[in-house]
């Protein structure tokens, strides 16, 4: 099948169609015009004198060629097509002639403002569109200049970081679980079977928490009503969450909790006492740890891609057992990649299973914890630990776009 | 954590040619043992043997002798005579125990000594001194300074010393030393006896226990054994008051030796090696007692047996007694802590030796008079050891050990290893009668399923892999473990057997622990990679979803979030003017916080945020919009302890409630403070700076962002401007924040800009009240609009809130019907115009129906109405 012949397509109307009046319309002329309007100065035009016509019709199709701007094509509109110009006075006339003239004279100054019409709407169009032309370049202006009306916002780093960890294991089906910061010692410590005379819950620099006190003004020695034994800490791990699941929720349970915790490190280059951490849990029937594996594989790929793995190098744990340490191989380590320590795992210990009443005969389940701070300093080079806490506008605002 | 000199662990397990810290490190993690780092001497070669040929000694005119000394340092590293042969050196000696003949240790031009001390020719005293004769303490190997070492001295024959021989070698200074990372449940890992054991299990390299009784094995170096004695020192065991019904101590083993040299320095090598390890050696019967303890892992102590009165007695302390330990600190004495007694003049158990298995006491520490020594090596309950070390804040290698557990089948063996390098180094002789009260038991066997391991672990190991795994780590099996006569055919699943875990091992009580060590034998690399299905999840929360639409929203307003630590301290609240009664000021207190100054925690992200804020303002960042999403505490002012029920059994309702009840209240709040320039001067024109609508205007994005309408009411609250702050109130009348423009005082304070403002929000609130149902969406009419623009005089006290809401609701009741379609306040006029003490409100109202075009008479009603509506409730009028 031929194409579409492009001729037999019509042409498009002109965008600037004529503005003023149509371009035939002698009897369309103004009727305002008084019949008896003097005919001024000039020798009044026959609509029979061919020559005289066909004269005024060149100078003034000469008058509109050489207009310069609209201003002048309106002055020579109003010279030679006016209701004074020679050929609107002779068009007037026409109407007192003799029958048998009467078709001859319309013809003749019907053909000559027709002509003259024309000319004119053509001319008009090109000078308006030479004046747009002209003012789109008059309007120009430096898009280059500022636009930043008001400073941006930002989230910190950290919330975008546990906001995609969270979106990960959402995507896998899971929930996404929270606790409290001051949390009861049984929940961060007994419940995951770190026992009170436990050297590992000696190790967790914990901050323990006296009790309520009215903080008095500086200097007034404010009544101490804090007893030592309020048995509350502020959460050394977000593992009791752990617990608080398995005692609130239908098995089996899938859930990931990021969130802040808390150890007694003074804050240096490397160490800080509020940090976070993210925690997963699954307990089902048939966990094993080979499900905790690809779990740690699948969340380590989605977060760092396709290069990313993990590996798992025997631990200790009281809450896991088998426990494990987890290394990451990190695609986008700073300085080319490499494993890095990522966080602790292992299959959740019958014992805590038991103290949310569960019956490790029937259920078993996989449980880790993985450290949210290393994670961004490796991956865009931050030095300083200082920078990710001290609340700096400049340091959420200089990651801002990392999605 | 414990140092392990490579050479001292060859004499536990083959170690192959040339092995590195690395490669040991490597093999050692592959079982759970984590390098933590890697230590060297601090001595570089060239460091050898050289014996004195001449000594010349020269007074000089300070006072001092030195000896002008030639020393022959072998023909490698000796002096270049001019005829072409090769002679001693050359070496200024400012020591005198030595003399011609004795092999010494020469450090030559380019070794390095601890320091850094670069060994280098010098020329003084009038010689060029062409190398050094070291002391130990310059090489690092112990605090004797006295004088240079004599080999000899030191137990080295001339036949490992002759001149030119390598000293780094000799002295094992040239080795590296690896330390490793011990988790907590392995004890036993704290001696070299557990760590060679780990490295043999990892490489199948050939591992000798040292550490097992006489009678368990075939070799001819073990010591000691298990047969009961009945003589000896008098030793009683009397706890009356257990830890758990466990008694502190279950066995306690003491030998006499007489006639020791007790205060003679140890062997050089020991020396080197407790150096190595990170001890300081201090004499022969401390550094025996710690060598064998770093060696084994049994803590032992060595009394000077002319202090000690039989019998001695273990008991509990009793109430008001007081012990000065072996660091000089007078302690008082807990009734739980547990004691080493003994009893003098007949006065049972009346004198405190030491904290059991914690430290020893001043009083029967060896001195130079010490010429008996009664040694003692005991088990101690893991937890009382723990409690007393944690209750005097003494971490001793001994304590640490035992809160670990220790192999109670050791005691024997480690006395008679004392014994020996006592008589050996001491030249001493020990009784013959060892007291030996051994009240232990076998550790509980572990009912094990051989199937779990595979089942837990997702690796189908074989019954015979489980059983040889298990045997290798010392645990006893029935001879027909691996075997199928349970009746099962395949070999590699069921059948429940009986496991005997070893001594060693305490941390080994259930099925799982044994799980973990079929694991971690067979190899951690050999468990696959499955990704499990989860169950199906409802994705996000509500509250998840509203927090981080509410940070997005913040966001594009422009305000950056930051996050702050929530420590606040009394000095705080002061600056922000919270006056004595103010709830916020019922805080938390740490008992250990970081800084003394903040030991509460924030009642208010506000507190922090401002902190905050007043450091990025410090930085130059004058011009500030942050926010802040955190936890604040709201503890309850008098609330009961949190009980802490036993872990492995869920504990009752009641008390679980109780533990619940006791956690306080931490609602999630939002809080944002601006300051300085809100909108910037630019080619488009002036800026604009912060004012009290800003923070209203983000109030207004947080309520807007969750769909829970909220409005305003002029309210006092610290920090605010008392005439700029107003209370956030949802539908229901509850107060959820505040905001407004912070007080003078306090951006003056805070070092702020001028006019800096501030809100803060209780988020968990406001979600609470999100619509619980679907928000119907209106019909969006097509009909024209008809604006129409009313300007209302009014008392000027009254809230142009109020305002506007008779405005609305007297539209809504105009007689062409609710045609509202929204209402905007677009000009507040006070002034001339208008009477004192009123002013005029300017409304632009857009009509619109549903159903027609709206009428000129259908707007004059509605406006009609409003003029109406708000002169019933305001008195106010229409504006001329």
């Amino acid at each position: 099948m031929p194409d579409t012949d492009p001729a037999a397509v019509p042409a498009a109307v002109p965008a600037s169609a004529p503005a003023s009046e149509p371009a035939s319309a002698p009897v369309a002329a103004p009727v305002a015009d008084r019949p008896d309007a003097p005919a001024g100065d000039a020798a009044a035009l026959s609509p029979l004198d061919e020559a005289g016509v066909a004269a005024a019709v060149d100078a003034a199709l000469a008058a509109v060629a050489t207009a310069g701007d609209l201003e002048a094509l309106r002055a020579a509109r109003t010279a030679h097509l006016g209701e004074r110009s020679p050929l609107a006075l002779a068009n007037r006339a026409i109407g007192t002639l003799p029958g048998p003239d009467k078709a001859a004279a319309g013809k003749l100054l019907g053909g000559a403002r027709g002509r003259l019409g024309r000319a004119l709407a053509e001319r008009e169009a090109a000078l308006e569109a030479e004046r747009d032309a002209r003012v789109l370049v008059e309007e120009r202006v430096d898009m280059t200049l500022p636009a930043d009306r008001r400073a941006p916002g930002a989230r910190h780093p950290l919330e975008v970081l546990q906001q995609r960890v969270a979106d990960v294991f959402v995507a896998m089906g899971w929930e996404i679980a929270e606790g409290p910061e001051v949390e009861a010692e049984w929940f961060n410590f007994d419940a995951l079977n770190f026992g009170p005379d436990h050297p590992a819950r000696q190790m967790q620099d914990t901050f323990f928490v006296a009790g309520a006190e009215r903080a008095g003004a500086a200097g007034s020695g404010a009544a101490a009503e804090a007893t030592s034994g309020s048995g509350l800490v502020l959460r050394t791990h977000t593992s009791p969450v752990q617990a608080r699941t398995l005692l609130d929720r239908e098995l089996p349970v899938y859930i990931a909790c990021p969130g802040k915790v808390f150890r007694t490190d003074a804050l240096d280059a490397t160490h800080t006492p509020v940090f976070h951490q993210v925690e997963g849990l699954a307990v089902d029937r048939g966990l094993t740890m080979a499900h905790l594996k690809g779990t740690l594989d699948h969340f380590a790929r989605a977060m760092f891609g396709p290069e990313a793995r993990t590996r798992l190098r025997p631990s200790y744990f009281p809450f896991t057992e088998p426990s494990a340490e987890m290394d990451l191989w990190f695609p986008q380590k700073k300085g080319g990649p490499g494993w890095i320590e990522w966080g602790g795992c292992g299959m959740v210990n019958p014992d805590v299973l038991r103290s949310a009443g569960i019956d490790p005969g029937e259920y078993s389940g996989f449980a880790f914890g993985m450290g949210i701070e290393r994670t961004l300093m490796l991956r865009h080079g931050i030095a300083d630990m200082h920078d990710m806490v001290e609340g700096d506008v400049r340091f959420s605002l200089g990651l801002r776009g990392v999605l | 954590m414990p140092r392990v000199p490579l050479s001292w662990l060859g004499e536990h397990v083959a170690l192959p040619e040339g092995l590195t810290a690395e490669a040991l490190a490597a093999d050692l993690v592959r079982v759970g043992l984590e390098e933590e780092a890697v230590h060297t001497s601090g001595v570089t070669g060239p460091l050898v043997v050289g014996q004195v040929v001449e000594r010349t000694p020269e007074p000089q005119k300070n006072g001092k002798t030195i000896n002008w000394c030639r020393v022959d340092v072998g023909p490698e590293h000796g002096e270049v005579r001019e005829d072409g042969g090769v002679g001693p050196r050359g070496i200024v000696c400012g020591a005198h125990n030595f003399d011609v003949g004795d092999r010494v240790v020469v450090a030559l031009p380019g070794a390095v000594l601890p320091g850094p001390f670069p060994i280098a020719s010098r020329k003084t005293y009038g010689h060029v001194s062409d190398g050094m004769i070291c002391s130990a303490r310059e090489l690092g190997l112990g605090e004797d300074h006295d004088g240079i070492i004599v080999l000899s001295r030191l137990g080295f024959d001339d036949a490992q010393t002759a001149p030119g021989t390598d000293a780094l070698r000799l002295l094992g200074l040239g080795e590296e030393v690896l330390e490793v990372n011990v988790t907590p449940d392995r004890g036993y890992c704290f001696s070299m006896r557990g760590i060679a054991r780990e490295y043999a299990l990892s490489t199948g390299a050939a591992f000798t226990d040292r550490g097992l009784p006489a009678g368990d094995q075939a070799d001819d170096e073990a010591v000691g054994d298990d047969t009961p004695t009945g003589a000896g020192p008098a030793v009683e065991l009397d706890d009356v008051a257990p830890v758990h019904g466990v008694p502190g101590c279950d066995r306690f083993v003491a030998q006499v030796v007489r006639g020791v040299d007790a205060t003679a320095p140890s062997p050089a090598w020991m020396q080197a090696r407790l150096t190595q390890a990170g001890m300081r050696p201090i004499n022969l019967a401390v550094d025996v007692t710690n060598y064998v303890m770093l060696d084994l892992g049994q803590p032992l102590h060595a009394y000077d047996l002319a202090r000690v009165a039989e019998p001695v007695v273990v008991r509990r302390a009793a109430a008001g007694e007081r012990l000065t330990t072996l660091d000089g600190v007078d302690r008082a004495l807990d009734p739980e802590d547990l004691l080493v007694t003994d009893s003098p003049g007949g006065a049972r158990a009346s004198r405190v030796l030491g904290l059991a298995g914690v430290m020893g006491g001043g009083e029967s520490e060896v001195g130079p008079s010490t010429r008996d020594l009664l040694v003692e090596a005991a088990h101690f309950d893991p937890v009382s050891v723990a409690r007393t070390a944690r209750r005097h804040r003494l971490s001793s290698e001994a304590a640490k050990r035992f809160e670990r557990g220790v192999d109670p089948r050791l005691p024997r063996v480690a006395v008679a290893r004392v014994v020996a390098l006592l008589v050996e180094h001491g030249g001493g002789t020990p009784d013959a009668d060892l007291a030996d009260v051994d009240r232990t038991t076998p550790p509980a066997p572990v009912r094990l399923d051989l199937g779990l391991p595979g089942r837990l672990v997702g690796v189908p190991y074989t019954r015979d892999e489980v059983v040889t795994t298990l045997r290798a780590i010392g645990c006893v099996l029935p001879d027909d473990a691996s075997g199928t006569t349970d009746g099962t055919t395949d070999g590699t699943t069921g059948g429940t057997v009986e496991v005997q875990v070893p001594t060693w091992r305490p941390d080994l009580t259930a099925d799982v622990d044994l799980v973990e060590e079929v694991a971690r034998l067979r190899g951690y690399d050999a468990v696959p990679s499955v990704l499990p299905r989860a169950t199906g999840g409802r994705g996000l929360t509500p509250g998840q979803r509203a927090r981080r639409a509410v940070a997005d929203a913040l966001v594009g307003e422009g305000l950056v979030e930051v996050l702050s630590y929530p420590f606040v301290g009394a000095a705080q609240l002061d600056e922000l003017g919270l006056d004595d009664e103010d709830p916020r000021r019922l805080g938390l207190r740490l008992v250990n916080p970081i800084a003394e100054q903040q030991p509460y925690l924030r009642t208010s992200v506000l507190v922090t945020l401002l902190d905050t804020a007043r450091r990025n303002v410090g930085r130059g960042t004058t011009d500030l919009a942050a926010f802040e999403i955190g936890l604040a505490t709201h503890p309850q002012p008098a609330a009961a302890p949190a009980p802490t029920p036993p872990g492995g059994t869920r504990p009752s309702d009641e008390v679980l409630a109780a533990v619940r009840a006791a956690v306080p209240d931490q609602p999630r709040q939002v809080a944002g403070v601006l300051a300085g320039a809100r909108e910037r001067t630019g080619p488009w024109g002036p800026g604009r700076r912060v004012d009290h609508t800003d923070a209203v205007a983000a109030v207004q994005t947080v309520a807007g962002t969750l769909g829970v309408p909220v409005r305003l009411v002029a309210d006092t609250r610290a920090p605010w401007h008392p005439g700029r702050c107003a209370r956030v109130e949802t539908a229901d009348g509850a107060v959820v924040g505040h905001v407004g423009e912070l007080h003078p005082q306090v951006v003056a304070a805070l070092g702020l800009p001028a006019r800096a403002v501030a809100f803060e929000l209780d988020l968990d609130a406001l979600v609470a009240r999100l619509p619980a149902e679907p928000v119907q969406a209106a019909p969006v009419a097509t009909y024209p609009v008809a604006k129409e623009d009313v300007a209302l005089v009014v008392d000027a006290a009254v809230p142009a809130a109020e305002v506007t809401d008779a405005v609305r609701a007297g539209a809504a009741a105009g007689p062409a019907g609710d045609v509202l379609e929204d209402v905007r306040l677009f000009d507040v006029y006070t002034g001339d115009q208008v009477p004192t003490g009123t002013r005029s409100l300017a409304f632009a109202l857009r009509l619109r129906a549903a159903d027609r075009t709206l009428t000129a008479a259908d707007t004059a009603g509605v406006r009609d109405a409003v003029v109406a509506e708000v002169g019933r409730r305001f008195g106010g009028t229409l504006r001329a």
